[in-house]
């Protein structure tokens, strides 16, 4: 039987930025695998190249070399079009700002995704009334974002990412603007929709707490990836 | 449908800003408006004009007169169907102010050469019958309370003295084109009375109407007359009545395009403003721009929304400066109708309006969307928090 092959595969990946005349190296020779239904928390000092590396993973950036593959497609490859429609359907998105559109409620920000994907007007309600069941916030579906607290606008995103049920959720921080209490109920989520749905989540997190809900912590320092993972104690 | 939401939702976003733009959207509209109106309305006479119909002068200047016996001649012209002929009377009513056309006509002749003007028969009857008679447009006849019956006293200006008219009758135009504020009467009155006190510009007439057979020969008839008078005393100059209208235009060429670039002027202000407006907003907003493409929306839905939201606002500025164009041209029209009798907001004025503002709309969304389009997902996502 031939071995599962990881859903993220990472290799040779460095990047840098111009920054005027100068070149700031951010990642080098970065190698990573993600295995499907994976929680990795990626932890390491501002500037440390975790959520450029995020943007990588997620094709929100290019590399300047190497090669990174989800779920077996090379995505270091595809253009920018084809890139777009690509994380419409295998990436979704946790921002630490939540980054919902303010003037769409919380139903409409969560169908954005939808209209996509060439679900029918009905069958797009659907969707949206199961994600926004399960992060529990069904009946503030009209709420416009000003009128949610900041847990519950991190739950309209966090519905936002599931509603196209992708294979991956990268998460950004996404508990950087919240309260404990707050912060605390999103992890939870994360862990059951890791658990129970197996999505691979991967997180970008300075905050150690956050990182002890994930199965495993990689750290960056100054561009460089860490031999080695380390486990959660769940 | 879900763009249209979204479109009206980002175009209100900052209340004021957008309100603003507008209003600065329907004056601009308003302006550009009433400015086509007025170069339209300059325009009038010449739209009015007929192909059929000819208009003979004196070939130095429309200053010097032409003999009244060139009449016959000009009828046996092959390819003439009728000749009409006519003298500017420039006369004065109570007060130069009260400027409005005042011609002696041959009556006859000229009410069937110009069916435009339209006479009830019996007033027609009633004014072919008296020498004195005089009719009038009936915005003419409105503006002084003018009544059948009436007796009205010209100054003559040309033609020294007071002259005494009565009306009757009172002419409406067969199109809105036609200009329903002129005053004419009988050449025979004009004429019998110049016999008695300048015996010398007796059976002198100002310009010649003819009417031929068919407007494909209006050239050759033209040069025919012309050709028929040459070398005598007073040479014509033929040309349609479309040509003789439009010299009358270039004398004021210089002002009618003044008054063009100052409405291209104000389309390209208004384009200015709104593309301030776009810039600022798609600056405010490249955040939500990154997370759209996040999400997977390509770079044409970006600027489906920037160019729909650029457009909605100039259109409604549009919508709102055309329902204005209507009033102000009817109230402009009120305070300066004599010199301008026919101010008419056309069709061709507002499908005018509509390009340009749909055109500042576009224009004003090419550099927004440039940047909102190109701007790395990862850039624009920075700018949040």
């Amino acid at each position: 039987m031939e071995p599962k092959r990881p859903i993220v595969e990472i290799k040779e990946v460095s990047k840098s930025y111009r920054r005027g005349s100068r070149i700031v190296p951010v990642l080098m020779d970065i190698n990573l695998d993600i295995e499907e239904g994976e929680f990795l928390a990626l932890m390491g000092p501002s500037g440390s190249g975790k959520s450029t590396l995020l943007n990588l993973i997620a094709a929100l950036d290019k590399v300047d070399s190497g090669i990174i593959r989800v779920g077996g497609v090379d995505i270091t490859s595809l253009s920018e079009s084809e890139l777009a429609g690509w994380r419409a359907i295998n990436v979704g998105f946790i921002f630490q700002f939540y980054n919902l559109i303010p003037v769409l409620t919380a139903f409409e920000n969560v169908e954005l995704p939808l209209l996509l994907s060439g679900l029918s007007r009905r069958e797009r309600r659907e969707h949206v009334e199961l994600a926004l069941q399960i992060v529990n916030l069904a009946p503030r579906m009209d709420h416009y974002p000003a009128q949610l607290s900041g847990g519950e606008q991190q739950r309209v995103a966090i519905a936002r990412a599931v509603v196209t049920d992708p294979k991956i959720l990268v998460a950004d921080e996404p508990t950087g603007d919240l309260d404990r209490v707050s912060a605390e109920e999103i992890l939870a989520l994360m862990e059951r929709l890791n658990a129970e749905s197996q999505k691979t989540i991967i997180m970008v997190t300075h905050d150690p707490r956050a990182a002890k809900r994930a199965r495993s912590v990689r750290h960056l320092e100054k561009g460089y990836l860490d031999n080695v993972s380390s486990q959660s104690p769940l | 449908m879900y763009l249209l939401k979204v479109l009206f939702r980002n175009a209100f976003r900052h209340k004021l800003r957008t309100s603003l733009t507008i209003l600065g959207m329907t004056i601009a509209i308003l302006a550009f408006g009433m400015l086509r109106t007025m170069i339209n309305a300059w325009y009038a006479g010449v739209e009015a004009s007929s192909a059929s119909r000819l208009v003979s002068r004196n070939a130095i200047s429309m200053i010097f007169t032409l003999p009244l016996s060139y009449k016959d001649k000009i009828r046996q012209i092959d390819g003439v169907k009728q000749v009409s002929w006519a003298n500017w009377f420039g006369g004065i009513y109570i007060d130069e102010k009260n400027f409005f056309a005042n011609f002696a006509v041959e009556p006859k002749s000229y009410l069937e050469l110009y069916p435009e003007f339209v006479l009830p028969p019996d007033q027609l009857t009633a004014f072919l019958r008296d020498r004195k008679a005089f009719v009038a447009g009936q915005k003419l006849a409105a503006k002084y309370h003018w009544k059948i019956g009436n007796t009205v006293i010209l100054r003559g200006t040309i033609f020294p003295g007071n002259w005494e008219f009565v009306m009757r009758g009172i002419y409406r135009g067969r199109d809105e084109n036609t200009d329903e504020s002129q005053f004419f009467f009988h050449w025979d009155y004009l004429n019998e009375t110049v016999k008695k006190m300048f015996p010398l510009r007796a059976d002198q007439v100002g310009f010649y109407m003819i009417g031929v057979t068919r407007p494909d020969r209006a050239a050759d008839v033209a040069l025919a007359i012309d050709r028929t008078f040459k070398n005598s005393l007073a040479e014509t100059l033929t040309e349609t009545e479309k040509a003789f209208q439009l010299s009358f235009i270039t004398m004021t060429e210089a002002i009618l395009i003044a008054i063009q670039l100052v409405s291209f002027v104000v389309i390209i202000i208004i384009m200015a403003v709104v593309a301030n407006t776009m810039s600022m907003t798609a600056r405010e907003r490249i955040g939500e721009y990154a997370i759209f493409k996040t999400l997977g929306f390509r770079g044409w839905r970006i600027a489906e929304m920037i160019f729909g939201e650029s457009i909605l606002i100039t259109m409604i500025g549009c919508l709102i400066g055309i329902i204005l164009t209507y009033p102000a041209a009817s109230f402009f029209k009120s305070l300066l109708g004599t010199y301008f009798p026919v101010f008419n907001v056309t069709e061709e004025t507002i499908y005018m309006d509509l390009a340009a503002s749909f055109l500042v709309g576009l224009i004003a969304a090419i550099v927004p969307t440039w940047r909102a389009v190109s701007i790395r997902i990862a850039d624009g996502l920075r700018r949040i928090g």
